[in-house]
């Protein structure tokens, strides 16, 4: 478990960050979303040490980060695993030696048994075979799939990914989206996923932090997310026509007044928003 | 302001390499793939330049010394002194900030921007140790070797250029290697060749490394790392010279 206690980060004088409290919870997809320059890359860097928090703390199951001594820093990281947003594979080296690198600098593993680990997280993530390819040679997606390769060959406690779906076609996005909700479940580790995507809010979801100028706005599930009334996040969320008609019918499919294509045609005739206020209406 | 703070900032960076390598064997692999990379890449263009360098001062010096009253021998004297003092440490590094410097510069500021250091730094490792340190280490050992080579290589080019140009014989020039030989020459020409090294290889890393944006930071960088680097090179030259001759 992940605890961010009232977190503040400027730069010169401009604030990034105010007063931002959570907790990203163990073993679940912990979502920060928000749109460009809401300070969620920020929050993730500050959250792995990259930058100083001005003010607040940072606690990983108990221990706090920010008044941390540099070895025991070093010892945490250890057990971080971090998926960027370009991969930040080494370029000079194969796929092979990039995931193999962690356990080269930090265990005193034979060769072989190095080389078995870098086969089972290439084969978790559906590289088989891929050992002596260079990043060069690869797909964004599988770059992607490398770097969390990488990221989860030490078999870390923690787990963050910067935009893991960024350049990404919707359906790797989903593959990716997929495989780190599965690592995320059979590690049973703290996932923090940094976000733009709306199929990755609505699918694995399960804690999600939604920020607005450097402040948190709003803080629930993707289920939540659907009857939320925050006028930001919606406009946020449900930046498209096509979203909000989602919404809606996922709002009747969760009220019960929609379960199958029967009310289609009604829903079709008066529109799902007339449909929701109607029901809201009577309920008051 | 900001050159105090560029300073600050580079004297930081220096600091903060010195910590226990978190993996020995690693940090060695490191060391030796720098001083192949900064030795071996470097070797080709030190020995033309050398060798070149070494051929016109031969004939620029006969060229100057037209009077009768000065033996031939005092050609391979001139030749072999502004080797040795001046062409091979100075002017070789000064080459060097460009071929070596730029790569390091080019190669860190990459990483800085592709995110590669920042996965470093999550894995649990001290990059400013692993990344910038090999690199001076392995200047250190590699560019005076070459300042060496620069030496013996200016010297035969001389040699060469007297030889094969008729200005004077072989017997002649190798007789005026051997006149007033000053060994102290050599080892101020090291002094100033692991300064240099020192310069070169930490000034560029510093450019590299503090790298901010994306591809067109990372040449400015390379290009700020070369300037500065031969600035200050040429300051230094004179400073050392100023103290130890």
């Amino acid at each position: 478990m992940i605890e961010i206690k009232n977190v503040y980060k400027s730069f010169d004088d401009k604030e990034i960050l105010s007063d931002i409290s959570a907790v990203m919870e163990t073993g679940m997809t912990n979502l920060i979303i928000g749109t460009s320059g809401s300070g969620k890359t920020v929050l993730q860097k500050c959250m792995v040490g990259l930058f100083e928090v001005d003010k607040g703390d940072i606690i990983f199951d108990g221990k706090n980060l920010t008044n941390m001594a540099q070895e025991d820093r070093k010892e945490l990281r250890q057990q971080i695993g971090m998926l960027f947003q370009g991969s930040a594979l080494f370029d000079s080296m194969t796929v092979e030696q990039n995931i193999k690198f962690p356990l080269d600098m930090f265990t005193k593993w034979n060769h072989q048994k190095k080389i078995e680990r870098v086969n089972d997280v290439l084969e978790r993530v559906e590289l088989t075979g891929t050992n002596k390819k260079h990043p060069a040679e690869l797909s964004g997606g599988m770059k992607k799939r490398v770097g969390i390769a990488r990221a989860i060959v030490l078999h870390p406690k923690y787990l963050f990914c910067d935009e893991p779906n960024s350049g990404l076609d919707p359906q790797t996005s989903m593959v990716i989206d997929k495989l780190i909700h599965e690592i995320t479940k059979e590690y049973n580790i703290t996932t923090v996923i940094n976000t733009h995507d709306m199929n990755s809010v609505m699918e694995i979801g399960e804690n999600i932090l939604y920020l607005y100028g450097g402040k948190k706005e709003w803080e629930g599930s993707s289920k939540d997310i659907i009857f939320n009334k925050n006028q930001q996040l919606n406009q946020f969320i449900f930046a498209s026509e096509f979203l909000r008609d989602a919404k809606d019918m996922r709002m009747l499919e969760e009220k019960g007044i929609v379960d199958n294509d029967r009310n289609m045609e009604k829903i079709m005739r008066e529109g799902g928003a007339n449909l929701l206020m109607n029901d809201d209406d009577k309920s008051e | 302001m900001k050159l105090f703070s560029n300073i600050g900032a580079y004297l930081l960076m220096l600091k903060g390499m010195f910590t226990k390598p978190e993996n020995f064997k690693m940090y060695w692999k490191e060391l030796m793939h720098q001083s192949v990379e900064i030795g071996m890449g470097s070797l080709w263009i030190v020995t033309v330049i050398s060798l070149f360098m070494g051929a016109v001062s031969a004939v620029q010096t006969a060229y100057q010394l037209v009077s009768p009253m000065i033996q031939k021998e005092t050609i391979a004297q001139v030749v072999r002194d502004t080797v040795i003092l001046e062409f091979a440490p100075t002017l070789v590094c000064i080459v060097l900030a460009g071929v070596v410097g730029s790569k390091i510069a080019g190669e860190l500021g990459n990483m800085r921007v592709s995110e590669q250091i920042d996965a470093l730094e999550i894995m649990g490792i001290n990059t400013k140790s692993y990344l910038i340190g090999p690199k001076i280490l392995g200047a250190l050992i590699t560019i005076p070797l070459l300042v060496v080579l620069a030496m013996v290589l200016g010297i035969y080019g001389g040699r060469l250029a007297s030889t094969l140009g008729g200005i004077l014989s072989g017997d002649t020039y190798d007789r005026g290697l051997l006149i007033n030989f000053f060994p102290k020459n050599v080892w101020f020409a090291l002094v100033k060749a692991y300064t240099f090294a020192f310069i070169i290889s930490s000034v560029s890393s510093f450019f590299g490394y503090n790298v901010k944006g994306g591809s067109l930071e990372i040449g400015r960088a390379s290009t700020s790392a070369v300037i500065t680097s031969c600035i200050l090179i040429l300051f230094a030259d004179y400073i050392l010279a100023f103290f130890i001759l």
